[in-house]
């Protein structure tokens, strides 16, 4: 039943939840921050030489005077994410190609559903299949003293970002008008032309926003990637050599240094290294999505 | 199937069947479309008429368990059984749909669309065939100074006859439109009527309408379809003045129902 009162709180709540909607990002934001610039305030490290040195030793006390270049981390996640994004992309828009323009009924009745269980499998079992099936697998195939590489990361990643960019892509697919293709194929254009002509631009800004959600769930992931790349800090030599990211780093040293040091400090930074970045992605998506939406009117 | 050469008709369409799935869509049509010569098509809503429209280009093919049995014959060849592409096939027959459906590009890319396809990449080729294009439907002045905006910007009846321009550019022998003027303005849809008259001296033209004054106005001949089928058909007069059947009275004089 109606009541004034009843909506007055309603009311309240919602705006409870939008405001801490914001506010909760901006405090771990704040905190992060805060948490990272220790490193350079308090131990007096300089961003350059976090940015652009190699050598990863920081002291786990409070006195400090390690090195903390974390050029490795960054450059690995860099690395990783790329070659994941190569190997997914592809994949991923043919298989959204193929679930809406080519079977689209099998694709909606069963691709979609299987594609969308991927979403759900938590992380660590796409990582335990990793070090259990593929590191061996590559091991064996390329004749390696260990299949724990680059490679192996970046395949491993590629298969979790597969599904997210798959819907996306053939969201957007289906949301390009039935009227454009058939004005397509009213002047004789073949199904490959229609897909690749007028379809898939269309659907361009929305598959990108896809690849880029694709990759920022890449770049955040630590424990899949941490049990097939081999956690080694130096640059990798090849993509099957090992290497370390800046979230592997993080997840397998967070617990057993102390609060307060300047290791502890040096992690941190990296930490809010990776909000920084995932802030930029999600700044790139809008806009993206702004200069499409510029472009259609 | 048998070859006949139908005279002068650019379309020959003999006993006509169209089932989707177990639903019988058009039943034994027979008619025969004149070249250089507008059609119009009419009849109560459902009764065939896009239908009908859309087995001349074989748009159909896109509906699953559409079925079709009988003659299509473009210039005395069954588009469905001799081999004919259907990427041949539209090129020939082009085709104006209800509502106006420019690709989200610019106004240049959509009249060289057709030509780009099929192969001409030249910029001063296709320059000129946008030129043609755009002035025979009338409507070089008005965009010649914003090719490169996106066509999505336009007003309806511009974004109709940019669909016109762009289903040109590929010449066409046939135009089909599906009551190309219902989305529209009055205004519009003069211009529209016009440029169709204009138009027959190239092409030839099949036009759905629910407008009377409309088929009147513009067509040479008109068919009556009812349920699937077509009722009767003639030179225009004849079929606005003295109706042979009772029920395509009925339905001009809008005593239908
Ligand atoms: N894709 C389809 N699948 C099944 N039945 C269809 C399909 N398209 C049309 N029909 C049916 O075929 C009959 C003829 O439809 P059609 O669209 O040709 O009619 P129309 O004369 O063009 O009507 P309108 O004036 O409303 O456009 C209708 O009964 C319609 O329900
Ligand atoms: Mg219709």
């Amino acid at each position: 039943m109606y009541s004034k009162g009843k909506e007055k709180t309603w009311k309240f709540f919602v705006l409870l939840c939008g405001l801490l909607m914001i506010a909760l990002p901006i405090a771990i934001g704040i905190f992060l921050a805060v948490k990272g610039n220790a490193l350079f305030y308090q131990y007096h490290h300089t961003l350059g030489e976090f940015l652009f040195t190699t050598t990863w030793k920081l002291k786990d006390d409070l006195v400090g005077g390690g090195k903390g270049g974390a050029a490795v981390f960054i450059v690995g996640s860099l690395i990783v994410c790329g070659l994941a994004l190569l190997i997914a992309v592809p994949f991923s828009l043919a298989a959204a190609i193929f679930m809406t323009e080519i079977a689209p009924k099998w694709g909606t009745k069963i691709l979609r559903p299987a594609v969308e269980i991927f979403v759900g499998i938590p992380s660590v079992v796409y990582g335990w299949i990793g070090m259990t099936v593929l590191v061996p697998f590559l091991q064996n195939v390329f004749h390696l003293k260990t299949g724990r590489s680059v490679l192996a990361g970046g395949i491993v990643l590629a298969v979790m970002i597969f599904p997210s960019i798959t819907t996306v892509a053939a969201d957007a697919i289906r949301a390009v008008p039935v009227s454009a293709r058939m004005a397509a194929y009213g002047l004789g254009a073949t199904r490959w032309q229609v897909t690749h002509q007028i379809v898939m631009p269309a659907a361009q800004t929305s598959v990108l926003t896809g690849v880029i959600l694709g990759l920022a769930r890449a770049f955040g992931e630590a424990l899949a990637v941490a049990m097939v790349i081999g956690k080694t800090p130096a640059f990798p030599k090849g993509i099957f050599g090992q290497t370390a990211t800046m979230t592997t780093v993080i997840a397998s040293r967070m617990a057993e240094l102390m609060e307060g040091s300047e290791a502890k400090a040096g992690l941190w930074t990296i930490a809010f290294i990776l909000y920084l970045i995932s802030l930029f992605f999600i700044f790139l998506i809008h806009i993206i999505a702004a200069k499409g939406a510029k472009k259609n009117k | 199937m048998s070859e006949k050469k139908a005279t002068s008709a650019k379309f020959y369409v003999h006993d006509l069947d169209l089932f989707y799935g177990s639903f019988q869509a058009l039943k034994k049509i027979n008619f025969q479309i004149a070249a250089n010569r507008i059609t119009a098509l009419i009849g109560p809503s459902g009764c065939g008429k896009s239908t009908f429209l859309k087995t001349l280009n074989r748009m159909n093919d896109f509906v699953e368990g559409c079925k079709i049995t009988g003659d299509v014959q473009l210039d005395g060849r069954d588009i469905y059984t001799s081999g004919m592409s259907e990427i041949e096939l539209r090129q020939r027959v082009g085709m104006v749909f209800q509502q106006p459906n420019p690709f989200p590009k610019t106004i240049y890319d959509n009249v060289a669309y057709g030509p780009r396809i099929r192969g001409v990449h030249r910029k001063s080729e296709l320059d000129e065939i946008v030129e043609t294009s755009l002035r025979e439907v009338g409507i070089w002045d008005e965009f010649k100074d914003r090719l490169n905006k996106s066509a999505l910007g336009l007003s309806g009846g511009q974004q109709q006859r940019l669909c016109i321009a762009r289903t040109i550019a590929v010449h066409p022998e046939v135009i089909l439109m599906d009551e190309p003027t219902s989305a529209l303005d009055p205004i519009s849809t003069m211009k529209i009527e016009d440029l169709a008259v204009e138009m027959k001296e190239k092409y030839t033209i099949v036009i759905v309408t629910h407008n009377m004054q409309q088929a009147n106005r513009i067509s040479d001949t008109t068919a009556f379809f009812l349920l699937g089928e077509l009722i009767e058909s003639g030179p225009t007069q004849d079929i606005f003045l003295n109706p042979q059947n009772k029920k395509t009275e009925e339905y001009i004089t809008g005593r239908f129902g």
